[in-house]
């Protein structure tokens, strides 16, 4: 166990993975994990090929050339920056290469604002990338190792991203645990690329496919992305018989058995609203988690199966579809359409506000309302608006 | 030699960015590694099932052919199999000079190992001959049209040899398929130098220009006798070599294609025509092209 910062711990395990080459463009909070990595490689603790592009649009072509010729890659970037990927991400995915990106996670302007909602991850949800959510420094280090397996499984082929709230776990000091090299050696064994760029073999990548066959090229990315469901889950297994860690398959969940009221979230707010349920049930209230590990492909099964038995179903967007609601919320409720408990959805933390644990006992004590009067007052709504700025 | 670009190709008949591909493959043998933006030349080579590419090759985008080619060169440096393959960007104008030239800017500054040629046609033909950064001064484009204030383009082409050799590269050349020889010999240099390199060469474009399929060559022969396309090599940012002529007026470049017909036809054409003789006259002397 070491004290080190989030950044810190997921460069570390970029190293552990043994990427050949890594390509990425600094932007407030990513920039611990880079500058952490260009020392590893400046002090030749990290052998690898590191591009300094000149932006992030080239870092993920960077990464989409060096994927297609064979080559395990990684970059990280947040907000602005993966907007500015934003057509390089549907094409390695369309390319089938097995990319790793820490997504950290931060709002977007205008206005310009460098603290953590999750508005970028979520904007890049239909790229045909997988991504998941950590809970905490220790997960987002974790999960890095754990997505080269994902990724490069010639049953899944996707790109992976980890997303990382900016601030709250990039920078800040807590334990972890490194994963020695000798056992992630053995956990990851060296990708090994069904096709890539070579000219023993001259194959075309990237051709223009027209209307008879292009449907059929997205199908089966998709068809991937529901094997990907199976491959998460016994990764997550294989990885804690091997490091003895496990945060759960595609969700976890937290007191959730006997839950009249289920708060779903994903990221670092997890460890606010477990604090606020230990002290939720120890007044009694019977109150539970359901954490999205797994954003993509979402865990519709897992979901339900979870939420079934509970009266409400509270879901934290830390992000919005402007016009509409929290992306979340409406994924949740098209899962539970005509099955499951009541619906409700809140739009919070957004530009780095703090969700403390009156906010979610103020969230609980709507789902209970809604539950005694058997309707949702309210479908979505923001959390805590200071009225004087509006 | 081996033919590496195959034909039956969907390009138009006369097509000078598939002769330029012919010829770029012919100079650089087949253990390479090339990278095509969007565009023309990526949309008539790679109908799937089908592939005009005798050579590894990949599309990614429309603007990042450079950093897709870094990242090629990088992988076969990081997997040890530089000896495998010199790599190869292919990109049209558009690809290169406008939408990707910060990306093609940080490829040279970095100073990979890569031989990017950009085939130069004057304008973006792949979405219907609209201008680009390389659309010389006076040609009519649909986003550039002549008409009864304008006479097309406005601005002269963008200078990019000379922004390329700015950035202190080995090897920068100009050639056109009007001279097959010439660019053979030009690409087989180039991939011979370590670093990047950079390459314009210049491709006629039948259906965007206006002129008839059988006059490619011919066509781009003018541009380079009239020295509106001068070629010419630099080593370490110093002339080496520059390709003499026995001089033509611009007309009879002009006035061959559809592009510039406006030229003649409206009143106050014979001043763009003097301007536009001024552009070869200052290349002339730029490059001492004159026999
Ligand atoms: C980001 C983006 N913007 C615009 C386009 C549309 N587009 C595709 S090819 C092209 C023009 C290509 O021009 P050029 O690079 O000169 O190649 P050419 O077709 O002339 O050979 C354009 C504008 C695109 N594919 N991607
Ligand atoms: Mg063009």
């Amino acid at each position: 166990m070491k004290i080190m910062e989030g950044s810190h711990a997921v460069a570390e395990a970029v190293k552990a993975c043994r990427p050949h080459v890594i390509s990425a463009y600094p932007i407030t909070p990513q920039t611990h994990i880079v500058e952490e990595i260009s020392r590893m490689v400046a002090d030749g603790e990290l052998a690898c090929e590191y591009i300094r592009v000149e932006s992030e649009h080239s870092a993920m072509s960077v990464c989409v050339g060096a994927s297609a010729t064979g080559a395990r890659t990684y970059t990280a970037t947040t907000s602005q920056g993966m907007a500015l990927m934003h057509e390089v991400l549907f094409n390695a995915a369309g390319l089938r290469l097995p990319i790793v990106m820490t997504a950290v996670n931060r709002a977007l302007s205008a206005p310009i604002n460098i603290w953590d909602d999750q508005q970028d991850a979520i904007s890049q949800r239909d790229t045909g990338w997988i991504q998941l959510h950590a809970e905490d420094s220790q997960e987002a280090s974790d999960m890095i190792i754990q997505a080269y397996r994902i990724a490069e499984d010639h049953d899944v082929l996707l790109p992976v991203m980890i997303g990382m709230d900016g601030f709250i776990l990039t920078h800040v000091y807590e334990p972890v645990e490194l994963c020695p090299q000798e056992k992630v050696d053995e956990f990851l064994p060296l990708y090994e690329p069904t096709q890539y760029l070579t000219p023993k073999n001259p194959l075309t990548f990237g051709p223009i496919v027209d209307p008879s066959m292009y449907m059929e090229f997205r199908y089966m990315i998709h068809e991937a992305m529901g094997r990907a469901k199976k491959k998460i889950m016994n990764v997550a297994s294989e990885f804690r018989d091997k490091f003895g860690r496990y945060y759960g398959g595609l969700i976890d969940t937290y007191e959730a058995e006997d839950a009249e009221v289920l708060i779903l979230a994903m990221g670092s707010v997890i460890g606010t609203i477990k604090d606020a349920i230990d002290e939720l049930r120890a007044d009694g209230k019977k109150v539970g988690l359901v954490k999205v590990r797994c954003y993509r492909p979402f865990p519709a099964e897992a979901i339900l199966e979870a939420a079934k038995d509970a009266k409400a179903i509270a879901v934290l967007d830390k992000n919005i579809s402007l016009g509409h609601e929290g992306a979340l919320y409406t994924d949740v409720k098209s899962v539970l359409y005509n099955k499951g408990p009541l619906a409700l959805g809140f739009i919070l933390g957004l530009g780095g506000r703090d969700i403390t644990k009156s906010t979610i006992e103020n969230i609980v004590a709507k789902a209970q309302k809604a539950i005694e009067s058997g309707r949702v007052e309210e479908e979505s709504e923001f959390v805590d608006l200071d009225q004087e700025v509006l | 030699m081996e033919e590496l670009f195959a034909p039956g190709h969907r390009g138009c008949a006369g097509c000078g960015a598939a002769i330029a591909a012919r010829l770029i493959l012919k100079g650089a043998g087949k253990d390479i590694i090339a990278v095509s933006p969007t565009g023309c030349l990526e949309v008539i080579s790679s109908p799937y099932p089908q592939s005009s590419w005798g050579v590894p090759w990949i599309h990614s985008l429309f603007e990042n052919a450079a950093a897709v080619a870094s990242g090629v060169e990088a992988a076969l440096r990081a997997l040890g199999r530089e000896d495998e393959a010199k790599v190869l960007a292919i990109a049209g104008d558009g690809g290169t000079i406008d939408i990707g030239f910060g990306v093609l800017s940080g490829m040279l500054e970095r100073g990979h190992d890569v031989t990017y040629i950009c085939y130069d046609n004057e304008a973006y033909m792949n979405t219907g001959i609209q201008r680009s950064g390389s659309t010389p001064y006076g040609a009519s484009t649909t986003t550039s049209p002549a008409g009864k204030i304008s006479f097309g383009e406005d601005r002269p082409k963008k200078n990019a040899p000379a922004i390329a050799a700015a950035h202190g590269i080995p090897y920068v050349a100009t050639a056109s398929i009007a001279y097959p020889k010439d660019v053979i010999k030009k690409v087989k240099k180039a991939v011979e130098i370590e670093g990047p390199k950079y390459l314009q060469i210049h491709a006629p474009c039948c259906t965007g220009w206006g002129f008839d399929s059988s006059r490619t060559i011919e066509i781009g022969r003018l541009a380079v006798e009239t020295a509106l396309f001068p070629i010419y090599e630099m080593q370490n940012g110093k002339i080496t070599s520059v390709k003499k002529i026995k001089r033509k007026p611009v007309e009879e470049y002009l006035k061959v294609q559809r592009r510039f017909r406006h030229l003649f036809e409206k009143e106050g054409g014979e001043e763009e025509i003097k301007k536009i003789q001024e552009i070869a006259d200052g290349n002339a002397e730029q490059f001492g092209l004159d026999l």
